[in-house]
């Protein structure tokens, strides 16, 4: 049987202006999670759970980081070290790792960079590529490069590393480089340009994505995303079906 | 001891805990969290003639204790629903509401009929679905409509025929009074509450389809006092709906009039919510010394 817990907050930094680092003691999630996951995260203070991807899991212990954006997150920040917080999870179908996959790219933007931490680490030798609004909200940069060959960050405003949108730093690259795989996470429109590069070039991707959600367990049907099918398939559920999925099943559209 | 038992349009519920329509998907997503066998019985997802692609996201957003939803009806179709989904969850030791919603008088009646074929316990006529621009809601808000869509359909519905009512409407009681003359066998409210919400920053509705449907705590006074003023205007029974987070609430809406009470949009926080709910009853009845719920039907005194 699928359960809520109470998971001790046991780690608690701000890294970034309004970004909060959380670290919780869950062996059971711990246990089971998978790259690309999310918990569904009873936050206090608003009617719904909050779903928030898992950046990365170590002996027990389950990582997320997210941003405080509504009422939500706000809430959610405000507990502190010691605390139990209500967590569902894990939940959704995360990133499929292919052996057969020889150069797999990373590339991560704003706070979707989280849960890519946890593939980076699991890919091992991958080269990334992360974006930032601008220097201060750079985040995650060490500790990527710990795990990964190769880590080319950039910011928008090229306030810090590569000037520009870091889609069009992986276009450079792509130019020059062998690569059978694409992982990504993102804001939307970085998303499209990255479903754009992938498909033009033939290169598999896994595009992970965002939804206003309800239950969280594809019982609902309110976090949809547009696929390529139709009928009653034509939007499948962030939830479960995603929130990965192939660029060649989803339209992006808003 | 406590008998939990309640027999609603000749079928019997081993409690009166159901779900809402909607909220519940086929069954299967919650049944991984609390057995189906928990409840009396669950109201599958809302089934259209064809199957239906929904409306465009957004299709969520959060009000304060609630929320509105514009899925617009996203289902498989009732024959798909009937081959393929009825084999695997008539498995399940409990009863099954499947709910329809037509386009036109002769799709519900054919709804009806196919259903009737199947082991679903009862069959659920959404006429108050406030998302989809045809049929729905249109058809919930005229009495004369109501009473000869009723009748129609029960020509064809050989299973005990429930119509659920929209309280976006001037006299709730008017439209049960209606669906009763039609031949109805039960009714069930409150459906959601038309409603909006606008985001400052972009000046543009949170939801893609502007408006959708209110529910969650916020509604459970408004479906409160609409199951007590139907209760008082039908005779035939009540399946009430609207805002149910706790025992507590079931037992407020069946004082009301409601002989069976449906979760809803509370299980998208507790998902398990039905343990607790459950337990709470018991601990209801034995604190008030009630040994069978029938009597807590409609029981409610008025000043």
């Amino acid at each position: 049987m699928k359960h809520t817990e109470l998971c001790k907050l046991i780690l608690k930094t701000e890294i970034a202006d309004g970004i909060f680092d959380f670290t919780i003691d869950a062996p059971k999630i711990a246990a089971e999670a998978q790259c690309g996951q999310f918990l569904h995260i009873d936050c206090g203070g608003a009617f719904l759970r909050r779903p928030i991807s898992i950046c990365d899991v170590y002996d027990g212990k389950v990582r997320f980081i997210f941003e405080v954006k509504g009422e939500g997150t706000k809430a959610l920040a405000k507990y502190e070290v010691g605390d139990l917080i209500d967590v569902m999870g894990p939940l959704g179908h995360g990133f499929e790792i292919d052996g057969s996959v020889k150069n797999p790219i990373i590339i991560g933007g704003g706070i979707g960079v989280f849960p890519l931490y946890n593939l980076a680490k699991k890919l091992k030798n991958v080269d990334v590529f992360l974006g930032f609004r601008n220097k201060d909200r750079v985040v995650m940069e060490k500790e990527f490069e710990d795990v990964s060959d190769m880590v080319i960050v950039g910011t928008d405003d090229g306030s810090y590393g590569y000037s520009g949108y870091i889609a069009a730093a992986a276009e450079q690259y792509l130019s020059f480089h062998d690569c059978d795989m694409i992982y990504s996470c993102g804001p939307m429109p970085m998303l499209k340009a990255v479903k754009k590069l992938a498909e033009e070039r033939g290169i598999r991707c896994q595009l992970s994505l965002e939804q206003r959600m309800g239950c969280g367990i594809g019982a609902c049907l309110v976090c949809s995303c547009e696929t390529t099918k139709s009928g009653s398939d034509k939007y499948a559920r962030v939830c479960t079906n995603g929130p990965v999925f192939y660029s060649e099943e989803v339209t992006l559209n808003d | 001891m406590t008998d939990t038992r309640i027999n609603f349009c000749g079928v019997e519920f081993k409690n009166p805990i159901v779900t809402a329509s909607g909220t519940f998907g086929f069954g299967m997503e919650y049944n991984q969290f609390a057995p189906i066998e928990e409840y009396g019985g669950f109201s599958a997802k809302g089934l259209t003639r064809f199957p239906r692609e929904g409306n465009r996201p957004p299709r969520i957003a959060e009000t304060p204790s609630g929320i509105l939803n514009s899925v617009g009806l996203q289902n498989p179709g009732v024959e798909y629903f009937a081959e393929a989904i009825m084999p695997i969850i008539s498995e399940y030791d409990t009863n099954i509401i499947a709910n329809i919603s037509g386009n036109t008088p002769e799709e519900y009646c054919e709804m009806a009929q196919i259903l009737s074929d199947t082991d679903v316990s009862l069959i659920e006529m959404n006429i108050s679905c406030p998302n989809v621009k045809h049929g729905g809601l249109a058809f919930g808000t005229d009495a004369g409509v109501v009473e000869e869509l009723t009748g129609e359909v029960k020509k064809y519905c050989k299973k005990p025929l429930v119509v659920k009512l929209s309280p976006n409407v001037t006299s709730i009681s008017d439209i049960a009074k209606a669906a009763e003359a039609g031949g109805a066998d039960g009714v069930s409210l409150i459906n959601t509450l038309l409603g909006m919400r606008i985001d400052v920053n972009t000046r543009r509705p949170v939801l893609r389809n502007n408006t959708g449907g209110l529910s969650g705590p916020a509604v459970k006074p408004v479906a409160v006092r609409m199951i007590h003023e139907v209760y008082n205007a039908v005779s035939i029974p009540i399946i009430g709906m609207g805002g149910v987070a706790a025992g507590d609430d079931v037992i407020e809406l069946m004082l009301a009039g409601a002989s069976l009470v449906a979760l809803g949009t509370s299980l998208f926080k507790k998902p398990d919510l039905i343990y607790d709910v459950k337990s709470d009853i018991i601990n209801y009845m034995e604190r008030h010394g009630i040994e069978n719920i029938n009597t807590l039907v409609g029981a409610a005194q008025m000043w």
